[in-house]
């Protein structure tokens, strides 16, 4: 089985890189979310329900829909947040936050669990400064319209409905979903981000967040 | 095609269908409100939540969409759509987009209905939530107001996209939402919207010339006469709000007096859409020029406004007709004076106000400054200058103090600057050069303080 990878790109400013971010990560997440699943005898499972919230940006004229789940957000924004952090206030620069999806193949003893990716969405994100507040306000609108479009792109792939992990026995859904959240329950995903110098040279240092497993600990 | 299909999964299909299609209807409306959605997430099933989303059923809509199908369910040749459109306080309306639920031939026979289709109806609602918040239409219904609201039209058979414009002025662009294969054919769910509304983007209100031409055709009378079957999206309390909107469609008269006497750039984005809706119609209605018949009250000269112009240029206002003997103008110490053109200048008696020292090319300031004398009231020194009063524009009445002359006047002749006044110029120049290096030395003192408000400023 072949990893699907899907590349989108944004120019923002950079105080709108955090919710140029969360508005993407959180249209992908809600199609890779699913209700909590209730496990019933004789291999059958009812499934919860998927509230969903809109957002608005403050930075950027536009909005979008999320998955109900406090949970999940401060998950997301923690990670989205040390992104930001990593690539500098007030600089230009270049970025990439990486979400994966992937299965867990659990192993025997002694060697550890594999991770099996089956869905890479990569974002990379062009920080710009701007000079005054003209500027600034045609980019709200200019990024606005420019998120929109990366909506669309998000939904097109979505709906090819290309592979997915099949459904899992109760034994399995810790190897497909992520089961922390109360509220509603992801495919097993993870986080992470590459901060490019503004030269574009390779990346000095890699900085890996493996958020799912620092909140396993 | 059916005779592969078990009676349960055809029965379990048609439900799938049924309720996808009355889910699709309250998303689509409830995205049009003008409000933001909430709704929570529940790890316990509760079993009415179908495709398992939060989805609430307003019943007025769930009712439309049941008129709608009238028993019937989205088929081959049978789509279901709801088309969205604005309406303005005048009555005006113009389609802005059509969501089509349609079903096409291609069949997916291996599918299991139960699972694979019914999840990827949820997936396809969950593209739909995110979709209607990227049309253009969503940013115009979360400004719906007084001024226009939104309203939503359920059909169901052929689709219809000529309202989004006709012939030359089409001018709209198709997002596919998704589609779901079934095996009974192939369920697509896509949006048409129009696309000049983009040039209607907030910033773009501020220019009028170019966004008149592109919507002439949006007053045409629509050729469908099912203006009748539209609701508005406003779901709150409908009683309430249905009489609230007949009030303001009957109130024409405010609706005209705010738009012709705000400018246009204090006008902010949902009325100046309405604004641009207005001027339009009046050049279709009364064939003369808009501006100048919703501006101009009762025919008197429009020279004063064009005083408060920054070009001075004085123009003959609209139905004036002996322009010699309406031509009033204050004796405005204008800054500007000495620019402005006497072209129309019939009259001996220019009441215009020249400033005596200040020559044609002498910087604005100078000219400010020496004009301070020639105060509001004073007899001008010169016997060919005649004093009229300054009549602003639009204001009520004559006899009564006017603030607004007042505060022009007060204005147009500030103090003048101290630092400005020629004698102690010269004096105060001596003063600072002697202190400029005590100055400089108690700035070096203070470095480190300079360079750390440098450093926040970067």
């Amino acid at each position: 089985m072949n990893c699907r990878s899907e590349v989108l790109e944004v120019s923002v400013e950079g105080r709108q890189v955090d919710e140029a971010m969360l508005a993407l990560v959180h249209t992908i997440l809600l199609h890779r979310s699913t209700g909590k699943f209730h496990y019933k005898k004789e291999g059958t499972y009812s499934i919860g329900t998927v509230g969903t919230q809109d957002i608005d940006c403050d930075f950027i004229d536009f909005s979008f829909v999320r998955v109900s789940s406090d949970e999940l957000d401060r998950v997301i924004r923690k990670a989205v947040g040390e992104f930001k952090d990593a690539m500098g206030n007030g600089t230009d620069g270049m970025g990439q936050i990486s979400l994966e999806f992937y299965q867990k193949k659990k192993s025997r003893w002694p060697f550890s669990d594999e991770c099996i990716p089956w869905e890479v969405w990569s974002i990379k994100v062009n920080v710009v400064n701007l000079a005054n507040e003209q500027e600034r306000q045609i980019c709200r609108e200019k990024v606005g319209e420019k998120l929109g479009e990366k909506v669309i792109n998000i939904v097109e792939v979505i709906n090819r409905h290309e592979y997915l992990p099949k459904m899992p026995t109760q034994s399995e859904v810790d190897n497909v979903f992520d089961t922390s959240l109360k509220d509603v329950q992801p495919y097993l995903y993870k986080i992470t981000f590459q901060i490019t110098d503004t030269l574009g040279t390779s990346v000095s240092t890699t900085m890996r967040r493996l958020i799912k497993d620092t909140l396993a600990l | 095609m059916d005779s592969d299909l078990s009676p349960q999964d055809k029965k379990d299909l048609d439900k799938f269908i049924k309720f996808f299609a009355l889910k699709t209807v309250q998303v689509i409306v409830q995205a049009r409100l003008g409000e933001k959605i909430c709704t929570r997430s529940s790890s316990s099933p509760t079993g009415s939540d179908w495709f398992n989303l939060a989805i609430k059923d307003i019943p007025e809509v769930t009712h439309e969409a049941k008129k709608a199908l009238a028993g019937q369910l989205p088929g081959i040749g049978r789509s279901m759509c709801v088309e969205i459109s604005l309406k303005t306080s005048e009555g005006d309306s113009m389609e802005l987009e059509t969501w089509c639920l349609e079903m096409n031939e291609k069949c997916d026979k291996d599918i299991k209905v139960s699972y694979t289709v019914y999840n990827r109806l949820s997936l396809l609602l969950k593209s739909l939530l995110a979709i209607t918040r990227v049309t253009p239409a969503y940013k115009l219904s979360r400004k719906q107001g007084h001024d226009y609201v939104i309203l939503y039209r359920i059909y169901f058979g052929e689709v219809q996209l000529t309202g989004l414009g006709e012939g030359n002025h089409a001018r709209f662009q198709t997002v596919r939402v998704g589609v779901v294969g079934t095996p009974v054919g192939t369920i697509t769910l896509s949006c048409a919207y129009r696309t000049n509304l983009a040039f209607m983007s907030t910033r773009q209100f501020e220019r009028t010339a170019p966004i008149m031409g592109i919507i002439i055709d949006h007053f045409v009378e629509r050729p469908f006469g099912n203006m009748g079957h539209m609701h508005p999206c406003n779901y709150r309390a409908p009683a309430e709000e249905e009489g609230g909107y007949t009030g303001v469609e009957d109130s024409q008269e405010v609706c005209t007096t705010s738009f012709s006497t705000s400018p246009p750039s204090q006008v902010r984005t949902p009325p100046n859409l309405v604004f641009n809706f207005y001027i339009r119609l009046l050049k279709k209605r009364n064939g003369e020029d808009a501006e100048a018949s919703s501006r101009s009250t009762d025919g008197k000269s429009v020279s004063p406004r064009d005083v408060m112009e920054t070009t001075f240029t004085r123009k003959v206002g609209a139905f004036v007709n002996k322009p010699g003997t309406q031509v009033t103008t204050a004796s405005l110490d204008l800054p500007f004076a000495a620019f402005a053109p006497r072209a129309y200048d019939i009259e001996e008696n220019d009441p215009m106000v020249q400033p005596p020292e200040s020559p044609a090319t002498s910087s604005p300031l100078q000219g400010s400054l020496h004009s301070q004398g020639s105060g509001e009231s004073g007899v001008p020194a010169q016997d060919d200058f005649v004093m009229v009063d300054f009549k602003p524009a639009f204001s009520k009445d004559d006899l009564l103090p006017m603030d607004l002359g007042t505060f022009y006047r007060e204005f147009q002749n500030p103090p003048q600057l101290a630092s400005l006044t020629i004698d102690v110029s010269s004096q105060s120049m001596a003063e600072d050069l002697d202190s400029l290096p005590e100055k400089l030395a108690v700035y070096e003192k203070n470095i480190d303080e300079f360079d750390a408000f440098v450093d926040t400023l970067q």
